[in-house]
């Protein structure tokens, strides 16, 4: 019987891919190597609508900062950023570290 | 000089660890390349911040036989910069991805070193002495009135404290549309490569207005896409010859005096895979994170996410040697997906005996000859010069002994992603997250 088990034995990545599977059961039928290579291609993309965010501004004058629910049409998205929500760019003028 | 009196195995001890002691990494600090010269003087390390740093290994003291010389702050300076590409909403990391030296022609030395998008040529240069006893001029640089001056000096150079300044010499901009993984120079020491995801391009050292593209596995229809490319290096030797390897796991060798487009390759390596092993994670893993070229040539080096692989250039169906670096990670690929472990992109060097890094600030080592490996840790807790560091060992499985490291007591966090060493002599350098270390082997 331990023979038997031994052949039925799983090999340690497969029994890590049911673990994943278990959990993200959505989890694409293409193998992992595709969506992280589009994922790679677009590094460092950041998306801006510039009239739907001059829209957002005229409108809002009046109004409280919209939420994500019944005021969809003034935010497209919540994935796209206002330029408020983009971490400001600072060049490093401090010397590293491992010269000092 | 390597193991070649007897096999010996080489016994490193701790010699130096630069960069700040606290925990609290500032993201600018992270080391992303570490770089020997070619005659292993210099020592350059670049980071996300886009600044690089080189060392200067001291002159030997004739005295001081039990050590070779330390390595000392020679030049640091700010290579990139970030930037925001406004056509394409792309922000471009400052991140220095690699550091390339060239070899030295004259009294000063010259680095390529690259970002994202744009390759830099900067020069490093001395200055000891400067001019003193203009007629025109004052010593602070105020000019003199002509009329005042009723004698007539010859200016001569006196000596200075040395300075050494980073100049950039040569800026090759706007040649990638994706992200540049690679650059190397080719034996002709004229011409250099540079290579990102998706395409490789050819550059003179002394031209930066044109490059050419010499590989491009775009497809025309980008919904097909499977593979991208992960590293590319020059063939030490033959001017013509060049390698990059595959998210897919595979190298391919092209020559450039086959076609000017390599999109067809001369030779292609890939190990079968087994069907039977075939998971969601086989392809992230057999992703090849680096390849380097052996000195002669006739071998190469692969990286993937779990072992290091040596290749004989005459054989494309199999590796010739295989090294499991950290073998016990197979049984944890699902949460080292899911905490992006699994994408880390570690390289490896070697010098007769192979060197790559792993988690917990844990470094291996593969000697070819012996086929004996050990596991070393880069710590400041080692620190103590001509001390011998101690081996470490994981526990897979099972019963711990003691003073073995669990895998599931592994720091994740800690990885050395980049490791050199010297050309010449037994000196390695190992970058852990922010922190520099220098090992050398035991003298005497």
């Amino acid at each position: 019987q331990d023979a038997q088990e031994k052949d039925r034995a799983i090999p340690p990545e497969r029994a890590e891919e049911a673990k994943l599977k278990a959990k993200y059961p959505s989890l694409g039928q293409r193998p992992g190597g595709s969506d992280f290579l589009m994922k790679r291609l677009q590094k460092g993309q950041k998306y801006f609508d510039s009239g739907d965010y001059n829209m957002a501004k005229a409108k809002m004058k009046n109004k409280q900062l919209p939420s994500a629910g019944p005021d969809k049409n003034l935010v497209t998205g919540d994935h796209i950023p206002t330029p408020q929500d983009l971490p400001q760019r600072k060049s490093s003028l401090v010397t590293s570290k491992l010269a000092g | 000089f390597l193991g070649a009196g007897g096999g010996n195995d080489i016994q490193w001890c701790f010699s130096q660890v630069k960069g700040a002691v606290d925990d609290d990494v500032a993201e600018a600090d992270i080391i992303s390349t570490v770089e020997f010269n070619h005659s292993g003087e210099l020592l350059a390390t670049g980071d996300k911040g886009g600044r690089v740093v080189i060392f200067q290994q001291e002159q030997e003291n004739k005295t001081q036989s039990h050590s070779r010389g330390e390595y000392n702050v020679y030049s640091t300076f700010q290579s990139h910069e970030p930037e925001f590409d406004y056509l394409k909403s792309l922000e471009i990391e400052e991140k220095i991805n690699k550091i390339r030296w060239l070899p030295q022609k004259n009294a000063a030395q010259f680095l390529l070193s690259t970002n994202d998008k744009t390759i830099k040529l900067w020069k490093i240069s001395e200055r000891d002495k400067r001019p003193e006893g203009y007629n025109l001029k004052e010593e602070d640089g105020r000019y003199r009135d002509p009329t005042t001056v009723t004698t007539l000096r010859v200016p001569v150079f006196r000596p200075m404290d040395l300075m050494v300044e980073a100049s950039p010499r040569r800026i090759f901009a706007n040649a990638h549309t994706y992200h540049i993984n690679s650059i190397s120079i080719n034996s002709d020491y004229e011409t250099y490569l540079s290579a990102d995801d998706l395409r490789i391009n050819l550059w003179h050292l002394e031209i930066t207005d044109r490059s050419f593209n010499i590989v491009d596995i775009k497809p025309a229809n980008m919904e097909e896409l499977t593979e991208v490319i992960t590293a590319a290096e020059f063939h030490p030797n033959s001017c013509s010859t060049f390698v990059y390897s595959s998210s897919k796991g595979t190298i391919r060798l092209c020559d450039m005096r086959a076609s000017a487009l390599c999109d067809r390759h001369s030779k292609l390596f890939e190990e079968p895979e087994d069907p039977s092993n075939r998971s969601f994670f086989s392809e992230i893993i057999s992703s090849i994170s680096d390849v380097k070229f052996s000195h002669s040539g006739r071998y190469m080096m692969t990286r993937d996410y779990l072992s290091v692989k040596i290749w004989d250039l005459n054989m494309e169906n199999r590796p010739v040697e295989t090294y499991q670096v950290h073998e016990y990670l197979r049984s944890k690929l699902c949460s080292l997906y899911e905490n992006d472990c699994i994408f880390d992109k570690f390289e490896c060097c070697w010098n007769g005996i192979v060197m790559t890094g792993s988690y917990n600030n844990f470094f291996r080592m593969f000697d070819r000859n012996s086929k004996r490996d050990v596991t070393l840790e880069a710590s400041r807790e080692n620190n103590k010069p001509r001390t011998v560091l101690k081996p470490r060992k994981v526990c897979a499985s099972g019963k711990r002994k003691k003073d073995e490291i669990s895998v599931d007591s592994l720091d994740f966090n800690k990885k050395i992603l980049h490791t050199a060493w010297h050309p010449k002599e037994n000196i390695i350098a190992v970058a852990t997250t922010n922190n520099l270390y220098i090992f050398q082997d035991k003298m005497n």
